[in-house]
């Protein structure tokens, strides 16, 4: 019975929320429109906005402005302390650790993610079996960073010598007659292993959108080039590259924010241990492990003017291709 | 832009709805009955088993009062109670699983002293004053104890103990001894395993802080929590260099130190059984018993000693964890059920129900229900000298931040004085 009225009260909620929204617009509308002529066509687009502003006001613009201020007070946000988050987080041992991950992050990911997308794109473009192929890499994409971190776990997995490897690479590896590597463990190794991950999970990404531009290149420049004795490698240096230039930029700054962000994989892997902290991971144990409001947002500002360029950069290119359009 | 015809119908029709979505937005929050009935809302740490055995232990209240007891068991509580406090809906009581947080919420006056409703003779009847202090601010007693765990175990197969003759070390040098023994025979002495999620390096906390206790003693003990002596001090440096001894050293430890860091704390304590043990000794609190693999015999299998004393001057003193209640809003429902807690009758229930061991004076050893229970409670009644988990009364940046982050380095092979200088670095200007 109970559970009866609670799915009617889950629909009732629904109508009447929407219906709500849906009426508030409509009585706006009908307001405005009785408003008399001049007026009216100056109102109504910031009727139909007004709410989105709001909303994007709220839960982007104002934790950002809010974010900025905490970040210059204490751990509690009581006392004001001037720039010594800043400083710490510029001075302190394991920040400095953590950008120097995120530098790594970004240039491996980035390139190889990157590169890898276009040669498979250019490779399997006008093979028979090309959607299989790539079905097969774009897979991961669907799979979200924590759940890719889980399934990793079960590939890196260590067991002392002599015990049965539940990890594969250790078992491919003892099989071979070497000792196990802890994967996540060794300093030398734990961060490539992290970053194998995403690379893992991006690829297919950016092989799909470099794809759709590769298959965009007019076939007649490629068949002029051919006349005249471009080899393939050629044509690729030559043509291809310089004809999706653009969109390779696109993806990299693209995932360029999105290695920025980076955070689950750590997180779930090694917890930061070992020296595999990156900027995001860190900023999440400030302001929640340790309760540390001025240094986590301080985190975050710097996070957040780190990405501001490339994504200045991102807008400005996509507004030049529009005006070629 | 093209105008939509509007008739009245409709825009009444979107009035109606407006003033509805609105009055729905409005409705206060379920009022009807609920606070007619008496009853006490708990938020609390244990879930799963422990939160059956927890309401088993608290139906005796119930009957006798009929007061409706409503508990809510949570992983997050660190997060969740403060936000329920914060935003002026605290829960009636608390478990807390570190005394930590009560006293901050003590501090801030937003416990209720049990001094307002118990008698300094009830409470010292139900608890020796080493548990009334770590429950107290500024000698105001806020805490009931309800839960209790001995960390300072070591545990081993009595079976492969017997058959190789092996005796159970009373000081720490027969106990390494006893390693380098087994270490001579072709054996790996330890299993040590680090690995908990974000949360790994606590295992090797706990170690280090026993050794703490058994080298610099209580005193010293806590100086280090409240920060009175840096984390750089020789006392705690001697500490960490004892546990590197064994942690570090390759023939000591099962799978070194890659082993160490990427065992599950949970598995490490298999290793003590099978046909082939892999290890012979392992250090690790009350609670692992329930990660022990199913087919092991308890009663014939598992033994465990307390981890022996290093210096002779600071005796065996026995490191402790444990569960507190504390309470946020007074009222007549939630005073009788912390005099009922403090009482034994919840106690006496809980220690036959197994996976339990009572903080309280005078509950008798015949409850529980195996001799591992019994040996850990009679551990916990001997001791001159308890202390509670350090890393769980230090500020969080370091207890439960750089503190086992670093142990983690310093078992990967960082060294001590980086270890320490990083850890010391991390403490918080102002404490507490």
């Amino acid at each position: 019975m109970e559970v009866i009225s609670r799915i009617l009260e889950v629909i009732l909620a629904i109508a009447f929320g929407c219906g709500g929204v849906i009426g508030l617009f409509y009585l706006a509308n009908y307001g405005i429109n009785a408003l008399p002529k001049p007026w009216n066509r100056h109102f109504l687009p910031w009727v139909y906005i007004a709410p989105a502003m709001i909303v994007l006001s709220t839960y982007l613009i104002w934790p950002t402005i809010q974010t900025i201020y905490l970040s210059f007070f204490d751990g509690r946000s009581q006392n004001f302390v001037g720039l010594k988050n800043y400083i710490f987080a510029f001075t302190d041992q394991g920040m400095l650790v953590a950008f120097r991950n995120n530098l790594l992050w970004l240039v491996l990911v980035t390139g190889i993610s990157v590169s890898l997308g276009l040669i498979i794109a250019v490779l399997v473009d006008k093979v028979s079996y090309e959607p299989i192929a790539k079905s097969l890499i774009f897979l991961p994409m669907a799979i979200s960073f924590v759940g890719a971190s889980v399934i990793w776990k079960f590939i890196y997995a260590y067991k002392p010598m002599g015990d049965a490897q539940i990890g594969l690479l250790n078992a491919v590896i003892v099989n071979l007659g070497f000792e196990p590597v802890g994967w996540l463990v060794e300093r030398y190794v734990n961060n490539f292993a992290l970053i194998a991950i995403m690379i893992w999970l991006y690829t297919g990404f950016c092989m799909v959108i470099l794809s759709s531009a590769v298959k965009g290149i007019p076939e007649n420049i490629i068949e002029a080039a051919r006349i005249d004795g471009a080899n393939s490698w050629q044509i690729f240096w030559q043509i291809t590259i310089p004809m999706i230039r653009s969109t390779i930029l696109v993806v990299s700054t693209t995932v360029i924010i999105l290695v920025l962000k980076v955070f689950d994989i750590v997180f779930v892997m090694t917890g930061g241990n070992q020296g595999t902290e990156v900027i995001a991971s860190r900023m999440i144990k400030e302001m929640f492990n340790f309760r540390n409001f001025g240094r986590g947002s301080a985190i975050a500002v710097i996070l957040l003017l780190l990405i501001i360029p490339v994504m200045i950069g991102n807008i400005r290119r996509f507004r030049s291709q529009e005006r070629l359009r | 832009m093209k105008q939509y015809k509007q008739t009245p119908l409709l825009s009444l029709c979107s009035i109606a709805f407006i003033s509805i979505a609105l009055l729905v937005g409005c409705q206060p929050a379920q009022e009807s009955s609920e606070s007619t009935k008496k009853q006490v809302t708990i938020l609390g740490v244990v879930i799963g088993e422990q939160q059956k055995k927890l309401e088993q232990a608290l139906a005796a209240f119930t009957e006798e009062t009929g007061i409706e007891i409503v508990y809510e068991g949570t992983d997050t509580f660190a997060t969740t109670l403060p936000i329920r406090v914060d935003s002026g809906n605290p829960p009636d009581l608390a478990m807390f699983p570190q005394p930590g947080l009560m006293k901050d919420f003590a501090k801030e006056g937003k416990l209720i002293p049990l001094t307002n409703f118990m008698t300094p003779q009830q409470l010292q009847d139900a608890y020796a004053d080493s548990w009334l202090e770590l429950g107290s601010v500024d000698d105001t007693v806020y805490g009931v104890w309800y839960r209790a765990s001995v960390k300072s175990l070591v545990w081993y197969n009595s079976k492969v103990f017997k058959k190789n003759g092996y005796e159970i070390p009373k000081t720490w040098d027969e106990m390494i001894a006893l390693s380098d023994r087994l270490v001579a025979e072709g054996k790996t002495p330890w299993c040590i395993g680090l690995e908990s999620g974000d949360a790994t390096g606590w295992v090797a906390t706990d170690w280090v802080e026993d050794i703490m206790l058994r080298t610099a003693g209580a005193k010293t003990y806590d100086r280090w929590i409240t920060h009175q002596i840096p984390f750089t001090d020789q006392s705690v440096k001697n500490a960490l260099e004892t546990f590197g001894k064994i942690v570090r050293n390759k023939n000591y430890v099962y799978g070194g130190m890659v082993g160490v860091l990427s065992t599950p704390f949970g598995d490490s304590i298999q290793g003590l059984f099978g046909d082939k043990p892999n290890c012979y000794l392992h250090r690790q609190a009350t609670f692992i018993a329930s990660f022990l693999p199913e087919d092991v015999n308890i009663t014939e299998d598992v033994g465990i000693f307390p981890l022996p004393p290093i210096n002779a001057e600071q005796g065996l003193p026995i490191l402790v964890a444990g569960d507190v209640f504390a309470m946020f809003n007074d009222t007549p429902e939630a005073r009788k059920l912390m005099e009922y807690l403090a009482s034994k009758v919840p106690h006496e229930v809980a220690a036959g129900l197994g996976g339990y061991i009572s903080p309280r004076k005078n509950i008798s050893l015949t409850l529980y229900p195996d001799q591992l229970m019994k040996k850990q409670a009679q551990i916990l009644a001997d001791a001159e000298v308890i202390r509670f988990d350090a890393s769980d009364m230090m500020p969080g940046a370091v207890g439960t931040g750089t503190f086992w982050s670093g142990m983690v380095d310093y078992v990967g092979g960082t060294d001590v004085d980086t270890v320490l200088q990083n850890i010391e670095n991390s403490w918080p200007e102002s404490t507490q």
